[in-house]
């Protein structure tokens, strides 16, 4: 078997927590479909046959009584549920996993919604024998307001900085800006064998990585490490250019103290990365160099190298914000053929729908009612001269007559009574709006979700 | 019996050839074929009795309708038109009695006759460019499965879209056998990519942006991970070099044969060999196939129909193991060993040597001799696209000689300093011609213009049955998105597709004639180029 699958779907949402307190983030609905169908259709749609599921045990119990996750996806799904609140990381999450891992790992998080081609990904990892191969993509600007958003916020996100080297596909360095206090500083190793490197602000990481197995081994040893993408990424990146993984022989007693706590760690890294002494025979006689102008041969001697594909056509959104999963919305539909109105619908005639929404499972819309450019949820009521635009309303609501909608975020069961106008609102989970009511740029939720300070 | 095994390009039947390999042409057909029979006549296995049985059913149906089209065609043996190719085993004249219980001596007898009778009249054809479809052998290579018709192989006829068609019907019918039907996944057909200039039509053209995994499920079950690999590499150019190929071949065979276990009901023998051809048409696909790649394939396909059928799977699949690390060891390693020596006898101090390209063999050869304290300086001719020379110009200076660095344009200029040309080949062919990258035949001839020595070095493994006079008709396209650059920011080129009257030919591979070569050095002796086809029939005596 060359690849395993892992889904990573026990993340919180921390940044969207008024979506996610009652529904987990795995099973947020995106154009009526959970938000961790998504990364499962690409797994099967590349071919792949099993996926680990590492999740928590309420999003299991949903999982199984989910239509969609039951019946559409044909993968065998072996679901390992680790604890809710206890940190775990994702690194730790890979190391609960070790025993069921025993070959190369594809690592996949559940919010990301892409149409990658996924061989190029792959294809980098096999043909390099990289030890580490990660999707990144342009950032696209938001242009949907937010509900909730007091004016336009722009917030200081953290950015991360990448560096690649000529052709664009070997990662040199990558680092977020909150771990630069004072300067971006590169060393000289990194620049005396790659002198022109590229270092890009404007990507985002679709925490897609294929990580070799010898990276879990080595997880299993240094138990200091717990978020892949914080962590181990920035230190394999780091890691490429150390004296210890590229000198094959090794150096005076001095350096090997100095850098003997290096040299237990790599040497996990470094086993199976031991190539055969045939596959250096080949090396040698292929006439191929990935770089010019120096010395050294191919890849500089390292053994540990780590690749990046930068998508800069397509769809990758990380649905890990409110603006990104209004946006995903809006687009992930357009991923798939799928009928725009579920066959089970029942809308009346005179009701006018634009062609980009979406009707749910089981729903009921009314006369005079007027739908443009929204998500309506599984099993939802839509009573008559109602306005919706631009919204998303999930399973379960009820729409009085003549309410209007307005760029706004329904949640689950929600009632939304008569009359009501409701701009850029956010709706919690099972609210009740009173009729008659005017919102506009508010979020709506109940007195126990809010956070305890 | 006279059975002969395919070879990488399969022209034939597959199922008639997954028979033959278990009786493989070698020397002990009959023979080896009465010892199968006892042994499975001794083992209860009923179903491989049944197999067989069934395989001999087969063979007899084959004989007999191969007499039947044999009578049709052969009265107009001359209207065959002269430039198509003949493939060397001679097609029969038809039995003139249908008798299927002739015995075997008679049928030899009858055979031999009419291949003389063949050969006679293939005299006075002329052109012929002949593909031989067998193992080593090039006495006697008889089978009366070979179709009448004189065949084009089929990696020359890329632009007849019957064979692209039966190309494709027979990589889906290449899945791994054995398993259950359901799991009816195939090799991919690689499209071609281009417009092809029209002298060179016949050839493929991939681009490489497009692989071959884009239509392979990613955890690629059908074809094994080590060879998918092997194949990227080799289409993206990271494995570049016949030695290099072969090696890096050899290596991805040991682990297809460590993770290989015996399905029930099946021998190692057969099955092992039916689950490599799809992998090398895979990587057919990836990258043709070069001359070292072939022989060693064969190489391990006869050793592996080698293995007698009582030794147990582990002992079978170490043996196969050994067998592998041997020949590399033998006619890779020990030969550059052996080559070098002779070579340095030929360089003399004071020497100027021009070398083309980035030639693993050679550069051995220099870093030998520079290590025996010979003292020389190095031209190091280079072409675009590939620019290959750079790659060995690092590779010498970083050892310490002295070197010079030209395009190919300047050679010219700069042979009349040079006192040996030294040159890499690909392969070297049964009429004594050279097969090497683009651009050698051009510095062999200008050398042999100024009466510059030019010594070949090729290790005995690379030589091919091939016959071929010119390179048109078999060699390699590669991406012609290669030849576009950029420079100052212009890349003039970038819209050529849109030009009709435009195509870009980036050729991998040409042919030197012999007169140009003054010595071929290979492992068994400094010969001239004239005596390759000795050498093959000592080799082919010898196996």
């Amino acid at each position: 078997m060359e690849l395993q699958a892992v889904l990573m779907a026990a993340g919180g949402g921390s940044r969207m927590t008024d979506l996610t307190y009652s529904t987990p983030k795995p099973m947020l609905p995106v154009g009526n479909k959970p938000l961790m169908w998504y990364p499962l259709n690409l797994l099967e749609r590349v071919g792949f046959e099993e996926v680990i599921v590492i999740t928590t045990k309420d999003v299991q119990k949903m999982m199984s009584t989910d239509t969609k996750i039951k019946h559409d996806v044909k993968m065998k799904l072996d679901v390992v549920c680790i604890q809710e609140d206890g940190d775990m990381g994702t690194a730790d999450a890979l190391r609960y996993i070790q025993q069921k891992i025993k070959t190369d790992l594809l690592v996949i998080s559940c919010d990301l919604i892409t149409d990658v081609a996924l061989h190029e990904v792959v294809d980098l990892f096999r043909a390099h024998n990289a030890t580490l191969a990660m999707l990144m993509s342009k950032v696209h600007e938001f242009t949907e307001t937010v509900p909730g958003q007091k004016g336009k916020k722009k917030t200081a996100e953290q950015r991360d900085f990448v560096g690649v080297d000529q052709s664009g596909k070997r990662l040199l360095f990558m680092a977020n800006e909150a771990d630069l206090e004072d300067g971006l500083s590169i060393r000289k190793s990194i620049m005396r064998k790659h002198p022109r490197m590229h270092i890009k602000t404007g990507l985002v990481d679709a925490h897609l990585y294929c990580l070799k197995k010898a990276v879990v081994d080595f997880l299993t040893e240094n138990k200091s490490i717990s978020s892949i993408r914080g962590e181990l990424v920035p230190y394999l990146v780091r890691k490429q250019f150390s004296k210890s993984t590229t000198s094959q022989k090794q150096e005076d007693t001095e350096d090997q103290n100095q850098t003997k706590n290096d040299e237990s760690t790599n040497h996990e890294l470094l086993v199976s990365s031991r190539d055969d002494p045939l596959l250096q025979l080949a090396q040698e006689r292929s006439c191929w160099n990935d770089h010019r102008g120096d010395m050294s041969e191919a890849y500089h001697g390292g053994k540990l190298r780590c690749y990046v594909h930068i998508m800069d056509q397509g769809l990758c959104y990380r649905v890990n914000t409110l603006a990104a999963y209004i946006e995903a919305n809006r687009l992930a539909p357009k991923l798939f053929e799928e009928p725009v109105v579920h066959p089970s619908a029942v809308i009346s005639e005179r009701c006018q729908m634009g062609s980009d929404s979406i009707i749910g499972a089981l729903c009921q819309v009314a006369d005079k009612t007027s739908i443009k450019r929204s998500t309506i949820g599984n099993s939802t009521a839509i009573k008559e001269k109602v306005k919706v635009t631009n919204s998303i309303i999930m399973h379960g609501v009820t729409i009085e007559e003549g309410c209007n909608i307005q760029g706004s975020v329904i949640c689950s069961n929600a009632v939304i009574g008569r009359g009501a106008d409701l701009k850029y609102c956010l709706v919690g989970n099972g609210q009740r709006i009173e009729p008659e009511a005017e919102r506009t740029n508010e979020v709506i939720v109940g007195a126990d979700q809010l956070m305890e300070i | 019996m006279w059975i002969f095994a395919a070879l990488v390009f399969p022209a034939q039947r597959k199922w008639s050839s997954i028979v033959n390999m278990a009786d493989s042409g070698v020397t002990d057909g009959p023979e080896k074929k009465n010892d199968i029979e006892r042994a499975k006549n001794e083992g209860k296995d009923l179903s491989k009795e049944e197999k067989q049985r069934l395989r001999k059913e087969k063979k007899h149906q084959k004989k007999s309708k191969e007499k039947k089209d044999e009578k049709a065609p052969q009265e107009t043996p001359s209207a065959v038109p002269a430039p198509a190719p003949l493939p060397v085993p001679a097609s029969e004249s038809p039995v003139p009695a249908d008798k299927p219980a002739k015995s075997k001596a008679e049928l030899k007898a009858e055979r031999r006759a009419r291949q003389e009778a063949e050969r006679a009249s293939k005299q006075n054809k002329k052109g012929e460019v002949g593909q031989q479809v067998a193992t080593g052998k090039t006495k006697a290579p008889q089978s009366e499965l070979q179709p009448v018709v004189k065949r084009l192989p089929e990696h020359i006829q890329a632009d007849n879209p019957d064979v692209l068609k039966k190309l494709a019907k027979k990589l889906e019918r290449q899945q791994t056998p054995g398993y259950n039907a359901t799991t009816k996944a195939k090799i991919p057909l690689r499209s071609d990519y281009g417009r092809k200039v029209s002298l060179f039509s016949h050839l493929h053209q991939y681009s490489r942006k497009a692989p071959l995994t884009q239509q392979l499920s990613i955890p690629s079950t059908v074809i094994h991970p080590a060879i998918v690999r092997l194949g990227l590499q080799y289409s993206h150019g990271i494995v570049a070099g016949s030695n290099a190929r072969s090696v890096a071949l050899l290596h991805a065979f040991k682990q297809v044969i460590r993770d290989y276990s015996t399905p029930p009901n099946e021998e190692l023998s057969r099955d092992l060999v039916n689950k490599l051809k799809p992998y090398i048409s895979f990587l057919n696909q990836c990258r043709p196939l070069s001359a070292s790649m072939g022989n060693a394939i064969k190489y391990i396909k006869k050793e592996i129909s080698n293995i007698p059928s009582h030794c147990k799977e582990e002992e079978a699949k170490s043996k196969l193991v050994n067998c592998i690390e041997c020949y590399i060891n033998e006619k890779i390693i020990l030969a550059a060993k052996a080559i070098a020596k002779y070579s340095i006898e030929k360089i003399s101090d004071g020497d100027v040597i021009l070398i083309y390209g980035c030639s693993s063999l050679v550069n051995h050869i220099l870093c030998e001799a520079l290590e025996k304290r010979r003292k020389f300086r190095v031209i190091v001719v280079d072409s675009r696209p590939r620019l290959e020379g750079r790659e060995a110009l690092r590779r010498l200076v970083q050892r310490g000689i002295s070197c010079t660095y030209v395009l190919i344009s300047a050679v010219p200029y700069i042979l009349p300093e040079v006192s040996k040309v030294f040159l890499g080949a690909h392969a070297l062919l049964a009429n004594g011609y050279v097969m090497s990258r683009v651009g050698t035949s051009q510095i062999a001839l200008v050398a042999k213009a100024f009466n510059v020595p030019v010594l070949v070095c090729c290790e005995t493994y690379k030589f091919c049955e091939r016959v071929q006079t010119d390179s048109f008709v078999s060699n390699e396209l590669d991406d012609p998105d290669d030849l576009i650059v950029t420079r100052k920011g212009k890349t003039h080129l970038e819209d050529w597709q849109q030009v009709d009257s435009l195509g870009l030919l980036n050729l991998v591979y040409d042919v030197t004639p012999p007169d140009f070569v003054d010595l071929v050095i290979t492992d068994l002796g400094m010969i001239p180029c004239t005596s390759v086809p000795v050498v093959l029939r000592v080799k082919s005596v010898d196996q």
